[in-house]
């Protein structure tokens, strides 16, 4: 165990939902006899969760600043209807759709923030008016319609990176994906390394900093190297939430911008009286979502070729129980992007797997429903107990500290506070943040 | 066996004294932390017995294993309750056994009635409804103990600290208590107060009530307790019976820190410049009593190398208006002016008062100056990010180097600047917010009870930064309501009544008489209520 917490260091908690995708993955794998890892399927998988992914990074940071947003769902359906007559009735090119949908996104954007930031009503109100308004304004547009969009606008949603170069058998581009990224991975390791060591910080030690690097790579090389052996290559909504993972998961974890979302987040009183505009941080978390939603909704109506009125039906709860899967806390300051993309992962696969053995929608519904349940449950009765749950095995000490810092909360010398939000993830969810 | 200090006397009387609580050889570990090796500790039957040390020696940790909040099974070691081995797993545990431990913090419910707090957990009913007839008899029986003069069903929120500390005493009392505990109860009263609960803690003494008592405040230890068990680096050092042994402070601040502490303050031959920072006519108005000015006309000014002190009863609106001032982070402002450096200042946003120079450490680190659930490094420079941003990305090699600095430098007790703030003791976590306001480079740092929860050792070196900021030709202010502080700190110090300042006396006029007089003059307007 504690070589697996030298070689994964910091974040423990997410290594046991990336343990527990893993898992997931293996268990559908032999279930289904190799369908799961497929090539089409793994393509599939991507492309049909790509935009509950991209609503996922706006929300876990919405949530991180202590708020909710329920109403991507029809932004993300308005949006789509918008774009999808605009390109049919006034003949727009495509990219000049999308170009517009994100625009009205930005406008939903500046509205939710306004009633958010300027006027001080909370997320949870402002948001579920806006999923009745958006939800009705996406059906009085497209007069309950379903509205198709051109080919080219479809790549958004189904295309795949293009067969280029020599013909090796393999999806080349992708696997120049995989390689561009293995590179970047290892050079930004041993520059934060470099770095590090020049002013005298301690660094972990060299060979567990490889042997992270060379699992990393090699799972990325493995499923670059599994798609590209496939019909079709790496998909581009993959790409466009690969891009977005990176610009926000360095948004939020190296940027002022990313530092003030987790402040306002953890202590708004503290932030303010740091220099802290809480009011712009809490108008840019919800205007950045609506923007996100848009984009995901252009990405659902690439996918299936056509804008309908039920678009977008239940997103929010799928992205929220992807964020909360991932560790974030609905009292807020805590979560990250990556940890909700795998907790969406989780979601994803359990879905796919589910279906390919042929469980109906219901009884997925109900072990969907009951996975969110289990995975935070684990999450507040480790923090509260202090045992290791399935997924944190590895992380005895850790949340020993935690639970510590947590008995002293409720109870105890103020000097030592730590307060129900160190508990962060959901002990409280259910309630509107 | 009892690690009583052995003198004739000592042992002489331990016999007549009945011992109701031992704890031996306790060992408490946390990941990285040795926070208690080997700690014995004897407490006898309706003593007072004061815990000192320095901030990070262990006293909150022991008392925190003694109470459940660490359970049985996650420290080392013994704990004899009333002669019987005793393993409480949780508060609950502890509560049964008649051990009540009150933090610094007030678990009080603001919007609830002190009766219904007193209750909390414990509702006095009758065939499953709450009985409100008894509920208040009881409780205004248990407030008459405490000697608070209340109406049981006024709200928590409605009356001040000192009062509400009562409260949480008479809520003790309710549940059959035999052994108080009391983390640092006076850190936040003022004198009046503090002497208030003293006497408080005296009367329960003759009613056989075992106190044990944590603080800094060694004058109320040297004049309230019978023992002192002195814990330094996580090990019991020595336990002084007060009467028997003549312990004075000075014997206290030798066991805490190993040595003598010849003078409270540093030595400091201030160089005092010309005004730099001057606030004229400053009016503003309460934040929801729109009747009320939280600070009335207020003018002073700051000389470079100045340090100017403020003293005035809880409530008087010294941190109103020094917030007011910190960017408008206070209050409705109705009128007055800044003038820095000739210029006058427009500081609408706590940004603006940052950039202009200004640092206000808050006397309330958790709910205003820190988030708890930050790191110590990215806490240190989250008060000015700029200073370490390469266009919007912020440099974390240069983050840890600045922290790792601070900590030298402030002394601050942790193993590394990677621990999350929530888990340094109370003074160390005072250290971390002093760090991120000095790192904004201030020209005018105002602190706010900048030593509440600090250790002697502790408070000197903070005097000693206090004084080389000033020596650096910036202004400092600081706002306390220790007098002794203010006269042995500051350079002019100003006094506070009802939001108007009421005086202005240097170093060399002032003394504690003239500066009551001053703290407690009726201004024109006399507002029977203002607050606590
Ligand atoms: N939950 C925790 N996790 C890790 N370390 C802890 C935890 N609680 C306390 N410590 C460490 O244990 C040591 C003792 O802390 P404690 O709070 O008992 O000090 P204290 O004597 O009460 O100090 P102060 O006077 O500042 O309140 C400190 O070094 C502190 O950092
Ligand atoms: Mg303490």
């Amino acid at each position: 165990m504690n070589i697996v917490r030298k070689i994964f260091g910091g974040d423990i908690r997410q290594l046991g939902m990336v343990a527990a995708l893993v898992i997931l993955i293996a268990y559908f794998q032999i279930k289904t006899g190799g369908l799961t890892l497929d090539p089409n399927n793994v393509n599939n998988i991507i492309q049909g969760n790509a935009y509950i992914l991209v609503l996922a990074i706006g929300m876990v940071l919405v949530i991180i600043a202590g708020h909710i947003d329920l109403s991507v769902g029809s932004i993300s359906a308005f949006v789509g209807i918008v774009v999808a007559i605009a390109i049919r009735d006034w003949s727009l090119p495509w990219p000049v759709g999308i170009l517009l949908g994100l625009g009205l996104g930005a406008l939903v954007g500046v509205w939710q923030g306004f009633w958010v930031a300027r006027v001080g009503i909370p997320a949870f109100i402002v948001t579920l008016a806006g999923m009745l308004f958006f939800r009705g304004a996406n059906q009085y547009v497209g007069k309950s319609n379903t509205v198709p969009v051109p080919e080219g606008f479809q790549v958004i949603g189904s295309g795949s990176l293009p067969e280029v170069g020599p013909n090796t058998g393999y999806n080349n581009l992708t696997v120049l994906l995989g390689i561009l990224g293995c590179a970047a991975i290892v050079y930004g390791a041993l520059r934060s390394r470099a770095r590090l060591t020049k002013i005298g910080a301690q660094v972990e030690e060299a060979w567990a900093m490889w042997t992270r690097l060379a699992l990393v790579c090699l799972v990325i090389l493995g499923a670059m190297f599994l798609i590209a052996s496939g019909r079709k290559g790496f998909p581009v909504s993959g790409l466009i939430l690969v891009v977005l993972v990176l610009v926000y998961g360095f948004i939020a974890s190296k940027t002022v911008l990313g530092r003030h979302i987790y402040a306002v987040g953890g202590n708004r009183h503290a932030a303010e009286l740091s220099g802290v505009k809480s009011r712009q941080i809490n108008f840019f978390v919800m205007a950045n979502m609506a923007v996100l939603a848009s984009l995901a909704g252009m990405m659902f109506v690439a996918r299936s070729t056509a804008s309908g009125p039920f678009d977008g039906v239940g997103w929010e709860l799928d992205a929220i129980a992807a964020v909360f899967i991932g560790g974030a806390a609905v009292t807020g300051g805590v979560g990250t992007v990556v940890g909700s993309i795998v907790g969406g992962l989780v979601m994803a696969v359990l879905n796919n797997g589910l279906q390919l053995e042929g469980v109906g929608a219901d009884a997925t519904q109900m072990i969907k429903g009951l996975v969110l349940l289990i995975a935070v449950a684990f999450d507040v009765y480790n923090k509260s107990q202090g045992k290791p749950s399935i997924l944190g095995l590895f992380q005895r000490n850790r949340d020993r500290n935690r639970r510590l810092a947590e008995a002293e909360s409720g109870t105890v010398d103020t000097q030592n506070p730590a307060q129900s939000s160190v508990t962060s993830t959901s002990s409280t969810l259910g309630s509107d943040s | 066996m009892s690690n009583v200090a052995p003198t004739a006397t000592g042992t002489a009387r331990t016999g007549s004294h009945e011992v109701i609580l031992e704890m031996r050889a306790i060992t408490k570990e946390f990941p990285g932390v040795k926070a208690l090796s080997d700690v014995d500790m004897t407490v006898r039957r309706g003593e007072i017995h004061a815990i000192c040390g320095e901030n990070g020696a262990g006293k909150s940790t022991l008392m925190k294993v003694l109470s459940g909040v660490h359970p049985h099974g996650s420290y080392r070691g013994e704990i004899l309750w009333n002669g019987a081995p005793a393993q409480f797993s949780s508060i609950r545990d502890s509560e049964q056994a008649g051990i009540v431990i009150i933090h610094q913090e007030l678990a009080l419910i603001p919007e609830l009635s002190i009766a219904e707090n007193i209750f909390l957990g414990n509702e006095q009913t009758r065939r499953g409804a709450i009985d409100w007839v008894q509920t208040q008899a009881k409780a205004a029986q248990l407030l008459e103990r405490v000697g608070l003069s209340e109406d049981p069903m006024t709200k928590v929120k409605d009356i001040g600290v000192g009062k509400q500390q009562l409260v949480e005493i008479a809520k003790a009392l309710s549940k059959d208590v035999q052994l108080l505990i009391l983390d640092e109860p006076t850190a936040a009263l003022n004198e009046s107060d503090s002497q208030h609960l003293l006497q408080i803690m005296d009367g329960l003494r003759s009613h056989g009530v075992t106190c044990i008592m944590i603080s800094h405040k060694l004058n109320e230890i040297e004049q309230i307790s019978d023992a002192i068990t002195i814990i330094r680096d996580g090990r019991s050092i020595e336990t002084l019976r007060v009467k028997e042994d003549g312990v004075d402070e000075n014997r206290i601040i030798r066991g805490m820190v190993g040595r003598d502490l010849e003078s409270r303050f540093p030595d400091h031959t201030p160089t005092i410049g010309e005004v730099f920072f001057e606030v004229k006519h400053w009016n503003v108005q309460h934040p929801v009593r729109a009747d009320r000015l939280v600070a009335n006309d207020a003018s002073f000014f700051v000389r470079r190398g100045e340090i100017v002190g403020f003293a005035g009863l809880m409530g008087a609106g010294r941190t109103e208006l020094m917030r007011s001032i910190f960017g408008r982070s206070y209050g409705t402002l109705l009128g007055g002016t800044i003038v820095k450096d000739g210029k006058e200042l427009h500081l609408k946003h706590v940004r603006d008062a940052i950039d202009a120079g200004l640092a206000y450490v808050t006397e309330d680190r958790k709910t205003l100056g820190l988030n708890l659930l930050d790191d110590i490094k990215r806490t240190t420079v989250s008060a000015k990010l700029s200073r370490i941003t390469h266009g919007l990305v912020v440099d974390e090699t240069e983050e840890y180097r600045i922290a790792e600095q601070y900590r030298q430098e402030l002394r601050t007790k942790t193993p590394n600047v990677e621990e999350g703030v929530a888990k340094l003791s109370g003074g160390n976590q005072q250290k971390v917010v002093l760090a991120k306001w000095l790192f904004t480079e201030p020209d005018l740092l105002i602190l706010d009870e900048p030593t509440r929860g600090i250790d002697v050792g502790a408070k000197f070196e903070i005097y000693g930064i206090i004084q080389r900021l000033a020596a650096q030709g910036k202004g400092v202010i600081v706002v306390s309501s220790e007098l002794p502080e203010l006269l042995g700190l500051a350079d002019r110090i100003y006094t506070i009544a009802e939001g108007r300042i009421t005086g202005c006396l240097d170093k060399a006029q002032a003394d504690q008489e003239s500066l009551m007089r001053l703290m407690t003059k009726n201004t024109t307007r006399t507002q029977a209520n203002a607050v606590s």
